[in-house]
């Protein structure tokens, strides 16, 4: 910890309580952040340990390295910890619960204690998790298909069900604090049209958490019960519908995308303001685009089944609505790139993974129009083509969004700088390795490989080659930055309140700030991304 | 090409050729699109990088450029929703009179009947030129059936009939995959799609071992199971009569209609109490568990084949019924 380097340093969060109880008793939310920051950070190594040996396995085609139920469990535990375990709550959990009461001038989140104990239904969740990992796994894919998964599969499917309910419940109390938060504890002044596009975008965010998380739970209870108790619901042998199995799990699994992808592009609107300088182009715009994303992720659900066995007509319905949900996500494309037009460009870290968002996002969104083009989706669903499409949203995007971001607010997390030079290498590093590793799977894809397959024709190896090469790339890339940031906690250069010159009430408080965040309430009187009359800081390098 | 690195796959049906313009018609407007969002970010980035003396140009935003960008996204999405949809609503109709075959899937194997009564394994011959339709069924997990060379895929579900068809245009040996995760050997459920030249197609039918037809095995069963004491081909049954029964509507006790098509037939035997015809009592008993789908599916080609008028004696049905409807699986 960045504590005790002089006799007499002023008191802030991380320095006022030592000890391992006064944090994992904790209701500051700069803490319980930390805490989720630390058992994601697992999580995340887990899920990309199991990715890895995945990528080994594709190495040749024959099924040479792990045997075939070994390699069906690590795709699915590496899905299942990654989504629920890293993904959902990456940036809502670190960055949102560090930054919402500090952007908008509160002393902590409305209930305290339910934060804590979010984190703790995480863990409990976790546990369960890790302990399904370690005693034999599950193999029904990340998405528990059924009667696959409550009449045929082997493995530990109950555990792993009820450990993503615990989860679940987390992601819920998170959305509901924030929600709350958001309406009750801004400062005097801050109105929700000088809020900052961060807190719009987890409002949105936080409404999906408490609209459709609570179906999933319902959903994997129902596959429980089946499983457990022989109740037919979805195993047509017992009287169910299995495809009302996969409704309901879409419900929530698609909504769960903006999930993870509504907060990176809260963050992208945060920096990109930052290192152009300006306010964001078309403020009402973005803020708006987040919750048309919300509501009309809500809508799309079925486009995951066109070859399910759905009706031609509700296909055709689903299809048009996936079409309206992409205008609002390419309205933010094309204002963040305008916001840099006379802007005041700087090439940080976080700047560039900003960059590096906005293009596999972009990329993301585009294939994401091959899959929602009914005729064409036949042809590449449930190939290696949708595998790459959502890794360049979820990973090219969420990831890119939230390691942007913690960068951003590295110094006022931890009050101490990172190594820039460092942090720009692995930035490039992982864009080039997560390029390497998903590209070729979009020609994988349209060659017809199917996903989730141990063993595959010869024709696809040398795709698949390049592809375990650039995920070794892109392992480095990830670690990296998990070296400097610890490095930096003890050798990092002391960060000042404002070491980027950015506009925002969390850079008007001292880094790392006050247990209460603020020493006196703030009074807001300015619209968001003032920036005309923020001094621009040393820190920020200048270009000849 | 080069053995190991394809680059495009084998186009064999006349689906692949629309699949494929679609396909080419989206790459190249993506590669439009980011081309030119990362050409401006580039000229942006670079033209406006930070240097000493020159502050950001504080820009509120323009309404008409938002909604431009807008409109033409939305313009654009709408056109590629609607070829999209022509394409799609071509692969999910089936033309009328195609050869029909019949695919029981199972962990971890593809079992094919043809009408002619060859049965096949992870293995279909099929003609070039000829409309074929696969009716599929699968007896315990969800399957999909995929043969990238056609573009073609259609998820197999265990209780119930999904179809899917092609028509092939090339001579040549494809692959045929399980698209939907199956179990521990899913990636092992894979077979071959032999497409043949009609001639050879001929040549490889009549020499097999086919014993009799899919219907008149379907009748042979049907006479065994004692369905046609009750189902006559008079009006004295205490079944309805099943001839000329097979894709028209039938007026259902409780007032409802439904088209007697696959799903209906297989319903009405494994469960005959789910929909009563009208006029008749819910006597039938339950076949569930009793027939097995290879055995439904010889049922079901017997039953289509009393839409047939006779054809010579009429022990023997005859052996190509052409389907009567544009099924599409339902809800």
């Amino acid at each position: 910890m960045a504590t005790a380097a002089f006799g007499h340093e002023r008191e802030h969060y991380l320095n006022k309580e030592y000890g391992i109880r006064s944090w994992l008793l904790t209701t500051d939310h700069k803490r319980i952040a930390l805490l989720y920051l630390v058992s994601i950070t697992f999580f995340f190594f887990i899920g990309g340990f199991l990715a890895l040996l995945i990528r080994l396995e594709l190495l040749t085609p024959a099924g040479d390295l792990v045997q075939a139920d070994t390699y069906n469990k690590l795709f699915t535990m590496h899905g299942q910890i990654m989504v629920f375990f890293f993904l959902i709550p990456s940036i809502p959990a670190v960055l949102g619960n560090f930054l919402v009461p500090l952007m908008i001038g509160a002393k902590d989140l409305a209930f305290p204690r339910i934060n804590l104990l979010s984190w703790y239904l995480y863990i409990l969740g976790g546990i369960l998790m890790l302990h399904v990992l370690l005693t034999g796994g599950v193999d029904t894919g990340w998405t528990f298909y059924t009667p696959f998964s409550t009449a045929f599969s082997n493995t530990k499917v109950i555990e792993a069900g009820v450990a993503i309910f615990i989860n679940g419940f987390s992601s819920i109390l998170t959305g509901l604090n924030f929600v709350v938060t958001i309406h009750r504890m801004r400062a005097p002044g801050m109105t929700f049209s000088r809020l900052p596009l961060f807190i719009w975008a987890h409002y949105a965010t936080s409404i999906i958490q408490l609209l459709g998380t609570p179906v999933l739970a319902i959903t994997l209870l129902l596959v429980v019960f089946e499983r457990a108790f022989n109740l037919g619901i979805f195993d047509p042998n017992r009287g169910g519908d299995p495809l009302l199995f996969q409704h309901l799990f879409w419900f929530y699994s698609h909504p769960a995308v903006y999930i993870m992808i509504l907060p990176a592009m809260a963050v992208e609107s945060e920096v990109v303001a930052c290192f152009a300088r300006k306010r964001i182009f078309g403020y009402n715009f973005v803020a708006m685009s987040s919750i048309a994303i919300a509501v009309f992720g809500f809508l799309v659900w079925a486009h995951h089944m066109f070859v399910a066995g759905i009706s031609l007509y509700s296909a055709l319905i689903f299809s048009i609505l996936s079409y309206l949900v992409a205008v609002p996500s390419a309205i933010k494309v094309f204002n963040w790139t305008a916001t840099m037009y006379k802007g005041s460009v700087s090439f940080t870290t976080p700047m560039l993974y900003a960059f590096g968002f906005i293009g596999l996002f972009t990329m993301g969104g585009l294939t994401g129009l091959f899959l929602a083009a009914l005729g064409l989706d036949v042809h590449v669903t449930d190939t290696y083509f949708v595998i790459a499409h959502f890794h360049y949203i979820m990973v090219g995007g969420a990831v890119m969004g939230y390691l942007g971001g913690l960068h951003f607010w590295w110094p006022k997390i931890s009050g101490r700088m990172y190594p820039e030079a460092w942090g720009r290498l692995a930035a490039l590093l992982v864009f080039i390795g997560f390029n390497l590793t998903f590209f070729p799977q979009f020609i994988l894809g349209y060659l017809g490989m199917p996903r989730r397959y141990w063993q595959y024709p010869p024709e696809f190896q040398v795709l698949n080659v390049l592809s375990t090469a650039g995920s070794t790339i892109l392992a480095v890339g990830y670690l990296l930055p998990m070296v400097y940031f610890l490095w930096s906690m003890r050798y990092g250069k002391i960060a000042d309140a404002n070491p980027w010159g950015a506009a925002g009430l969390e850079w008007m408080t001292s880094s790392p700030p006050p247990t209460f965040n603020f020493d006196e309430t703030p009074e807001v009187t300015w619209e968001a991304y003032n920036y005309e009359h923020i001094p621009a800081a040393a820190e920020v390098p200048v270009e000849r | 090409m080069f053995d190991n690195l394809p680059l495009w796959p084998a186009r064999a049906s006349t689906t692949a050729g629309s699949v494929d313009a679609l396909y080419i018609f989206l790459v190249a407007l993506s590669l439009f699109v980011s081309v030119a969002i990362f050409t401006m970010i580039c000229i942006f980035a670079l033209r406006y990088r930070r240097r000493k003396g020159r502050e950001a140009e504080q820009i509120e935003g323009s309404t008409i450029l938002e909604l431009t960008w807008s409109a033409i996204p939305l313009a654009i999405f709408l056109f590629i929703f609607a070829w999209g949809a022509v394409v799609y609503f071509k692969e999910r109709t089936p033309p009328r009179g195609a050869t029909q075959i019949y695919v029981v899937a199972k962990q971890w194997m593809w079992k094919l009947q043809h009408e002619e009564g060859q049965r096949e394994i992870n293995e279909l011959h099929v003609p070039v030129g000829r409309d074929v339709e696969m009716i599929m069924t699968s007896q315990d997990v969800i399957h999909s059936f995929y043969v990238p060379a056609f573009r073609i895929k259609q998820d197999v579900l265990p209780g119930r009939y999904t179809t899917l068809w092609f028509h092939a245009t090339r001579s040549g040996t494809y692959h045929l995959f399980c698209a939907e995760y199956c179990g521990t050997q899913h990636s092992g459920m894979i077979g071959q799609v032999v497409v043949l030249e009609p001639a050879q197609y001929e040549a490889w039918l009549s020499g097999g071992l086919a014993s009799g037809s899919l219907a008149s095995n379907g009748q042979n069963i049907f006479q065994q199971l004692g369905c046609v004491t009750c189902h006559r081909s008079d009006t004295q049954g205490r079944g309805p009569n099943l001839v000329g029964l097979f894709g028209k509507r039938v007026q259902l006790e409780d007032g409802r209609t439904v088209i007697a098509d696959e799903n209906y037939v297989r319903e009405s035997i494994l469960n005959p109490s789910a929909k009563i015809v009208s006029g008749f009592k819910p006597i039938m008993p339950v076949f569930q568990g009793l027939v097995s789908e290879e055995q439904l599916n010889a049922l079901i080609a017997y039953i289509k084949s009393l839409n047939q008028p006779p054809a010579g004696a009429a022990a023997t049905p005859s052996l190509v019924s052409p389907s009567t409807k544009p099924q599409e699986p339902k809800e």
